[in-house]
């Protein structure tokens, strides 16, 4: 098993014509994925490297049995996209897309709130690989293998860097969530979704500055995650008042240190790494003893 | 994006927002003129994006036009935190009878909106609520249904406003949610609004964050780009579409992904402790997908910031692979050489990822004197903090 993705999960693409959906599409077919159509309004009858190619996700989804959608929609169609995907009733929608205005992206967030039928996660994130079995979204999956360890980050290339340096140890799933101010799947959502999942034997979360999230995470950890859990924070030495790359990473006075995010982590039992290599050094302790 | 007070104020006028007459100012003779324009007594206001302005003596009482000149001379050009006052805002000064504070911001943790309301304002808000939760009113706005004219009277029900002026508050909570969705802002904060003797209700002063992702839609919010405020090497990566932050150190950074740099500057700033405190020179994100084209720009951008004494370029090759990640480094040397600006300081490479053997291979045939490469991120930091301090010793 793994957590939302996995050996059965069909991926359509919406966007997939376009440069980055075509490239990304070739990347998640090479590493296994079962990539079984594309979206894109006006293309319907072609395809690319044979992968059909539909108007709109419910024809998409009625002719393929589509779960999973990954959105390479460029910012300003992206909410009309997503909000596509929640009417066809896709249960994941993965939103890779950078730059989105947080409104939109408030909007259909509520949006599948509303509806009750799509997971999102994202946007402005990696997307989700559940190692060997399928990959949804630009997650490389040749520099790690499968295992039994879970990974929750906002950031894509820390993901990445977490994921090679254990990969002789191998991952269930990796999740990366983005790091926008609004994000569709949460710490807590992995968090919750990885202690109830049977292949998951140990946790590793990657945060940022900015917000809450992490200290929400610890109190969540604190009532409901038994398995181990291995934490890393990044932005100790951020100024306030500047926003770092993302969107969503910024301090704000006293709000969304870095420190008080760890110490909250601490405070619950969660081992924090002062620099990812120690995270992944106290992750490989972990998983010996 | 923060905006000044009077470009706030230009965005309430835009959306119905009630506020004072008044104009921005650039010289004490503009000042004047304004005062003329609005008549009777004025306020000159130092425009700067800090708090504590009043305190530091950049808000002040003018009763004349020529006193407004004189008023806006001593203003213009002050320091206020290390913030410059290029500006004054000349306004109408209008008699106070209260002093309320109204708010809609982006909630990150409830992902949706929230309205903030109180009608203890003029004072720091943060204080109230920590001091008095109970006079702050927070209601939850829901992003889709946004602020109907009956959730703004439940918003001035629940801040306790007087009968008499609530319904106009309400009108106003409207037109400033309107502002926020319209304008795409992730704040509009009103503090204070006030009441005046004759019962009207005005914004007085006025903050407003724009969201940068949606400026695709707002052509008119280039206008409010701040270019005197703004590191004149941050306006330049801005140019190159280079995402870049100017910090106080002396070591470099240029990395592949927001959450990687982060994580450099801290390992480069544990790391200088060693070498009596060396910290980063900057936050450099060239992104994901990390070309020759772009690495020269980045390169070039951090070799230029004179406080710069060596760099770190730390990537981690996941849809960009290492090998052509050293291609860029090199051929961006190269570049950079043909412009005429060899490069002199040295630079700390950590590639690892995929195909990294190759892209140490390309980087060790390269046998470029200044390029020095460090197997671990921590091995490397450790090494750029000591070249960067030596280097720095040596001047």
């Amino acid at each position: 098993m793994a957590i939302w993705l996995d050996s059965n999960s069909k991926i359509l693409v919406q966007g997939m014509t376009g440069s980055e959906g075509t490239k990304h599409t070739r990347r998640m077919v090479a590493s296994g994925a079962s990539v079984v159509a594309g979206v894109t309004p006006g293309k319907e009858g072609q395809d690319v490297d044979g992968i059909p190619i539909y108007n709109d996700v419910a024809a998409a989804m009625a002719h393929t049995g589509a779960n999973v959608s990954v959105v390479f929609v460029p910012p300003r169609f992206a909410k009309g996209a997503v909000e596509e995907a929640v009417d066809a009733g896709i249960p994941l929608a993965v939103v890779i897309t950078e730059g989105i205005p947080v409104h939109d992206t408030a909007q259909f967030f509520q949006y599948a709130q509303n509806s009750g039928a799509t997971r999102i996660i994202g946007p402005n994130c990696p997307g989700i690989i559940s190692p060997g079995q399928s990959n949804a979204g630009i997650i490389p999956a040749d520099i790690t293998q499968p295992g039994r360890i879970g990974l929750v980050s906002k950031s894509g290339t820390l993901t990445y860097q977490m994921m090679y340096e254990l990969r002789d140890i191998g991952f269930s799933t990796c999740v990366g969530i983005g790091g926008d101010p609004i994000i569709g799947t949460t710490h807590i959502d992995c968090l919750a979704a990885f202690q109830d999942d049977p292949d998951t034997d140990a946790i590793v979360m990657i945060g940022e500055i900015g917000g809450d999230a992490e200290e929400r995470a610890a109190a969540f950890i604190a009532e409901n995650v038994s398995k181990p859990v291995v934490g890393y924070v990044a932005g100790f030495t951020a100024p306030e008042g500047k926003t770092m790359g993302h969107a969503g990473a910024i301090v704000s006075g006293s709000a969304g240190t870095a420190s008080a995010k760890a110490e909250a982590l601490e405070a619950v039992g969660v081992k924090v790494g002062r620099t990812p290599s120690a995270a992944a050094r106290l992750m490989r302790e972990v998983m010996g003893g | 994006m923060d905006l000044y007070e009077y470009q706030a104020k230009e965005l309430f006028v835009r959306h119905g927002v009630p506020t004072t007459d008044g104009d921005v100012c650039t010289t004490p003779a503009e000042a004047e003129a304004v005062a003329s324009k609005v008549g009777g007594p004025v306020v000159v206001k130092a425009q700067v994006k800090t708090g504590g302005r009043g305190k530091a003596g950049g808000v002040k009482l003018a009763d004349s036009p020529q006193d407004a000149r004189e008023k806006a001379d001593a203003i213009l050009g002050m320091d206020i935190k290390g913030h410059t006052v290029h500006r004054v805002l000349v306004a109408e000064a209008s008699d106070i009878s209260e002093e309320y504070y109204v708010s809609f911001l982006l909630d990150r943790t409830n992902r949706s909106f929230l309205a903030m309301a109180s009608i203890e304002g003029g004072v720091d808000i943060e204080e109230v609520a920590a001091t008095k939760p109970e006079a702050l009113a927070k209601i939850r706005v829901d992003a889709l249904e946004g602020v109907t004219p009956a959730l703004a009277r439940d918003i001035a029900d629940a801040a306790h406003f007087p009968e008499p002026i609530r319904a106009d508050v309400a009108d106003i909570l409207v037109q400033l949610w309107r502002t926020l969705v319209d304008e795409d802002a992730t704040l509009v904060e009103v503090n204070p609004l006030v009441q005046t003797p004759d019962g009207r209700v005005l914004a007085l002063d006025g903050k407003v964050t724009l969201d940068e992702n949606a400026a695709f839609r707002h052509p008119h919010h280039e206008a409010f780009i701040d270019i005197e405020g703004t590191d004149p090497i941050e306006l330049r990566a801005g140019e190159l579409n280079l995402n870049y932050v100017k910090l106080d150190g002396s070591v470099g950074i240029i990395g592949n992904g927001a959450g990687l740099v982060m994580s450099t500057l801290d390992v480069v700033s544990y790391a200088g402790e060693e070498f009596g405190g060396v910290e980063p020179a900057n936050f450099l994100d060239i992104g994901g997908g990390a070309s020759a084209e772009v690495m020269a720009n980045g390169l070039d951008i951090v070799l230029n910031d004179p406080d710069v004494q060596a760099v770190f370029v730390n990537v981690f090759g996941g849809i960009t692979a290492c090998d052509a990640v050293a291609n860029g480094i090199v051929n961006a040397m190269t570049m950079l050489e043909g412009k005429g600006e060899p490069v002199t300081k040295p630079i700390v490479c950590r590639i690892d990822g995929n195909n990294a053997e190759e892209g140490r291979r390309i980087l060790n045939e390269a046998e470029h004197d200044l390029i020095e490469l460090v197997e671990t991120m921590d091995d490397a930091a450790r090494r750029v903090a000591e070249l960067a301090a030596s280097r720095a010793a040596g001047k």
